[in-house]
């Protein structure tokens, strides 16, 4: 393994993310609520880009208290982002599917030292991702 | 403090309807590096003709039909629909815009030498590692439903005269598949005979989203002269949210989780119960866009009633699980939730023969060859068959090499990894 700096934490918006890429892989970097969350950008379902894909809160659907439907609303609390290859959303916090927990993100280590974001990614020569994974 | 020494990166960027087709595809293409040495055939892709819809009404031969669409296209906002009956206020594919190459493909071509579609096609057929690609049209895969089958008729015409005029004689990997407007059965009589010679034309097509009986009398003459030429006929499903049944699923998913397979269901019933393989036997007849999951549903289903009530369907002469067995299929979207159901599903009608690769680019539930390369159960052979060698030998095809190396794919785009 080693770190890598990818730059001033100051250069990511909140709700933000860079996307650096490496010899065979990538990696999508967010900040969300101050906080920093990396994973490998690699789909579970199809190996797609996942971390380059549109970032929005999560559906709700509204359930009153008599059990009826009140309809859609956007989640207050929870932001995920979007495969583009055929819409898996993964809840960027936990790098979970927004619906079917046990298909995720490979989560990569994020800190920041002295302002600086810094990752830590797999060595040149090794290959971080097999092919495609099937969730 | 670790130093900030030069970049040991680059920087990609979100995925957006500007992004190249090769750069939304890089992953697929890094895939395509472990099976270079297949030969790869996709079945099913599609053009937005809707994109170039200008072009298809040029090419309508009625003048009366022809000037009602172009006065419809002037209609601002109506430009790319005119003649149409999809409901394009409720194309909800590209789930409200997170998928974006479903949405459009707006990316840069400099390339003025090919149409703007081969272009785009090359890019497509080159990042998913393809030798060739069939094209299906889009917007029109409802026009089964048209309310007018004279409509119908001109506009079918006119996309085949466009794709077989302006499209494929521009990249010999591109292949075609006629539309038959089946609402006009002599009219499907006349696109089948016009283009039968035409090399690059691989076969028919029907759309399956309407309510027209395949085994009407009045169909006998086309399925004749289909078998004479030797080329297969193909069904390709979609979707119809205004079925009485389906008017009653409120979201999207719901209604396109059965409606694609609703119409494969209900047309394979009747081609089978009412004879329709011992009538045509040299016939090939090949079912598109239903997955795979409805397959060994349909055969118990039918296999069980069949032996019952033999009296009804007195041309058959093995069980309808038998026929559908001769048949083909191609592979999109490929159900892969649960392996050994899949692996029952593919025994089921012999895949490792019958199946044939699609991936259903651009549309929002692709699926990209690695959908086939990464199930465990399949031989090495059974895989190289179902993405080329079962289509070869199905529609003719040269088993050639006729794509680039993944590598070069890759290297040629320094913007992505
Ligand atoms: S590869 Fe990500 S949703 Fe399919």
């Amino acid at each position: 393994m080693r770190e890598v700096n990818i730059g001033p934490a100051s250069e990511f918006a909140d709700p933000g993310r860079k996307i650096v890429a490496f010899e065979n892989f990538e990696v999508g970097v967010f900040k969300v609520g101050g906080a920093f969350y990396a994973y490998l950008n690699h789909c579970p379902h199809m190996g797609g880009p996942a971390c380059q894909g549109k970032i929005i809160p999560k559906v709700d659907e509204v359930i009153a208290p008599d059990r009826t439907s009140k309809g859609f609303e956007f989640s207050k609390t929870q932001l995920n982002v979007v495969c583009p290859w055929h819409g898996f959303e993964f809840d960027i916090r936990t790098g979970k599917h927004a619906g079917h927990s046990k298909a995720r993100l490979r989560p990569m280590k994020v800190r920041v030292e002295s302002g600086d974001v810094v990752l830590t990614v797999p060595d040149a020569r090794e290959q971080p991702v097999a092919e495609a994974a099937e969730a | 403090m670790l130093e900030r020494t030069p970049p040991q990166f680059r920087e990609v960027q979100e995925i957006t309807m500007q992004t190249d087709t090769r750069d939304i595809l890089a992953h697929a293409t890094r895939q395509a590096e472990s099976f270079e040495d297949y030969f790869l055939v996709d079945i099913d892709a599609h053009v937005t003709e809707t994109s170039f819809w200008p072009e298809i009404l040029e090419s309508i031969d009625n003048e009366v039909i022809r000037q009602m669409g172009q006065a419809i296209a002037g209609r601002p906002g109506s430009g790319n629909v005119a003649l149409l009956n999809a409901q394009p206020g409720i194309l909800y594919q590209h789930a409200y815009g997170r998928i974006p190459h479903q949405q459009a493909l707006l990316e840069k071509v400099d390339n003025k030498s090919v149409h703007h579609f081969v272009e785009l096609a090359r890019r497509s057929m080159d990042a998913l590692g393809l030798d060739y690609q069939v094209v299906f049209p889009t917007p029109m895969l409802t026009l089964g439903m048209h309310p007018q089958d004279d409509i119908e008729a001109a506009v079918g015409a006119a996309y085949n005269k466009w794709l077989v005029e302006r499209i494929l004689p521009q990249d010999e990997r591109l292949k075609g598949m006629i539309y038959l407007p089946f609402n006009t059965p002599e009219a499907c009589v006349e696109e089948v005979n016009k283009y039968a010679g035409n090399k690059s034309v691989i076969g028919y097509s029907v759309v399956s989203t309407r309510n027209k009986p395949v085994h009407h009398n009045s169909y006998m003459k086309l399925y004749a002269t289909m078998e004479e030429t030797g080329k297969p006929f193909s069904f390709h499903s979609g979707f119809n949210w205004n079925d009485p049944s389906f008017l009653q699923l409120n979201r999207f998913i719901s209604m396109h989780a059965l409606s694609f397979v609703h119409y494969s269901l209900i047309h394979m019933t009747n081609w089978i119960i009412n004879g329709i393989p011992e009538r045509f036997p040299k016939l090939k007849v090949l079912w598109i866009e239903s997955g795979l999951a409805w397959i060994p549903y349909l055969m118990q289903r039918l296999d069980h009633e069949y032996q019952m009530r033999t009296c009804e369907a007195p041309m058959l002469k093995k069980l309808p699980s038998d026929y559908m067995r001769d048949m083909f299929y191609t592979s999109q979207p490929l159900e892969k939730t649960n392996l050994k159901l899949l692996q029952a599903t593919m025994e089921a009608f012999n895949a490792d023969t019958q199946l044939l690769y699609a991936s259903d680019w651009p549309h929002w539930d692709f699926d990209a060859p690695s959908s086939i390369t990464t199930i465990p159960f399949l031989s090495d052979q059974a895989k190289r068959n179902i993405l080329g060698l079962n289509a070869a030998r199905l529609f003719n095809l040269d088993v050639k090499r006729m794509r680039p190396k993944a590598r070069d794919v890759l290297a040629a785009r320094p913007g992505v990894s």
